[in-house]
């Protein structure tokens, strides 16, 4: 480990942090795509191309989880959430982004699967090391983190697939100050997280 | 999966089973291409925005230099239209920091997180909860936000063509040259990811 970040040391200034820092937050630690992130990239653009010529559709996620979650308002409090100005203009159902990202999760299984990478843990070693292994705390975080995510997505009207690849690829300039907010907010956060 | 549908209804498939159809196989697609390019995986997602694993920039460009080259030309021969979300500046800088942070404390986007369920992460369960409860939470405020935030720097469905005065035809492929500039400049001076 320590000859590996020594190593890195004299590639990247970028990654000074991750040889010095304990291991167990290093993100370079563990392991990464299993194919060229290049050739996945352009596998998504070419993706983007189908959707477009076939659904007339970009590749979106945050919207499928906004309907979800209209769905089980409906259920529950019919009356208000049919109230809502959002669900007003965006009634609820299983729509195309619902099945897409639905069949998302199942795409990750497959690829995982034949790959040997099914992880079948609740906590991953570079959080633990950090943060120790309390799954209530993970949980808590994560539901607070999904919240905002969702929340900033409906007020941009994307994310990081809606804007960050969709909206770009259209040169939608909207999308491009997305998507750099969106960095400059995560890359923030991560800091004050993992390197303060 | 789509093939065992179409056999037991070859006639009666409405157009709306086929869309939903398709957006199953582009799901697959997508999910299995992010789980490969790595981008389900915590500390690949962390790793970006501790600037210390390039993986999920260079995979993004990519997808938006061929996604690109790719889209225009489908639009330019009438194969296809786009689909522009609004570009509203307040909006888009307010909800795009709140993402930011919301994305460092999950590690996991909204796409990517489905991708992390599938290979086995079982903490993105808490990130949909999550993702759920702020979608409602937004439409509970989305009249108010209608009338205030959204309505700051409205410029509507706008490309870059009409910001800069240069002609599509040219300012695709100069677009696309600058990103394949940053992603030579990206591979030479970082690290292995």
């Amino acid at each position: 480990m320590r000859r590996i970040g020594f190593i890195l040391l004299f590639l990247a200034p970028q990654v000074v942090w991750a040889a010095v820092a304990m291991p167990g937050t290093n993100p370079l630690a563990y392991p990464g795509a299993s194919w060229s992130p290049y050739l996945v990239g352009a596998g998504i653009g070419v993706l983007s191309w189908l959707t477009f010529a076939f659904s007339d559709k970009p590749v979106g996620a945050s919207s499928s989880y906004a309907a979800l979650a209209g769905m089980i308002g409906k259920a529950i409090a019919p009356k208000h959430t049919a109230s809502l100005q959002y669900y007003q203009k965006n009634p609820p159902k299983i729509g195309w982004e619902v099945a897409f990202v639905g069949a998302a999760i199942l795409g990750a299984f497959i690829s995982a699967y034949s790959g040997g990478e099914i992880t079948n843990q609740w906590l991953h070693p570079m959080w633990v090391s950090r943060f120790g292994d309390s799954i209530a705390l993970r949980g808590a975080v994560a539901v607070l983190g999904g919240a905002l995510m969702a929340f900033g997505s409906r007020l941009a009207d994307g994310c990081t697939s809606g804007h960050g690849i969709s909206g770009t690829l259209q040169l939608n300039p909207g999308s491009w100050i997305t998507v750099i907010s969106m960095f400059v907010g995560g890359i923030a956060t991560a800091y004050l997280m993992y390197r303060i | 999966m789509a093939t065992d549908t179409n056999a037991e209804t070859p006639q009666q498939e409405s157009p709306k089973t086929k869309n939903l159809l398709l957006a199953v196989f582009f799901g697959l697609v997508f999910g299995f291409l992010l789980q490969k390019g790595g981008a389900a995986k915590y500390n690949v997602l962390i790793g970006i925005l501790l600037l210390e694993d390039f993986t999920v920039v260079k995979l993004m460009l990519s997808a938006i230099v061929v996604g690109m080259l790719g889209v225009f030309t489908l639009v330019a021969l009438g194969k296809a239209k786009l689909s522009l979300k609004p570009t509203k500046i307040g909006a888009n800088i307010i909800g795009g920091l709140i993402f930011g942070a919301g994305f460092a404390l999950l590690a996991y986007c909204p796409g990517t997180g489905a991708a992390a369920l599938g290979q086995g992460n079982w903490d993105a369960i808490f990130g949909i909860i999550g993702l759920m409860a702020g979608s409602y939470i937004y439409a509970e405020l989305s009249g108010t936000l209608e009338r205030t935030v959204k309505k700051w720097g409205d410029y509507g469905k706008i490309t870059l063509s009409d910001v800069i005065p240069v002609p599509r035809a040219a300012l695709v492929p100069i677009v696309a040259m600058i990103l394949v500039s940053v992603l030579v400049v990206l591979q030479k001076y970082t690290g292995p990811r």
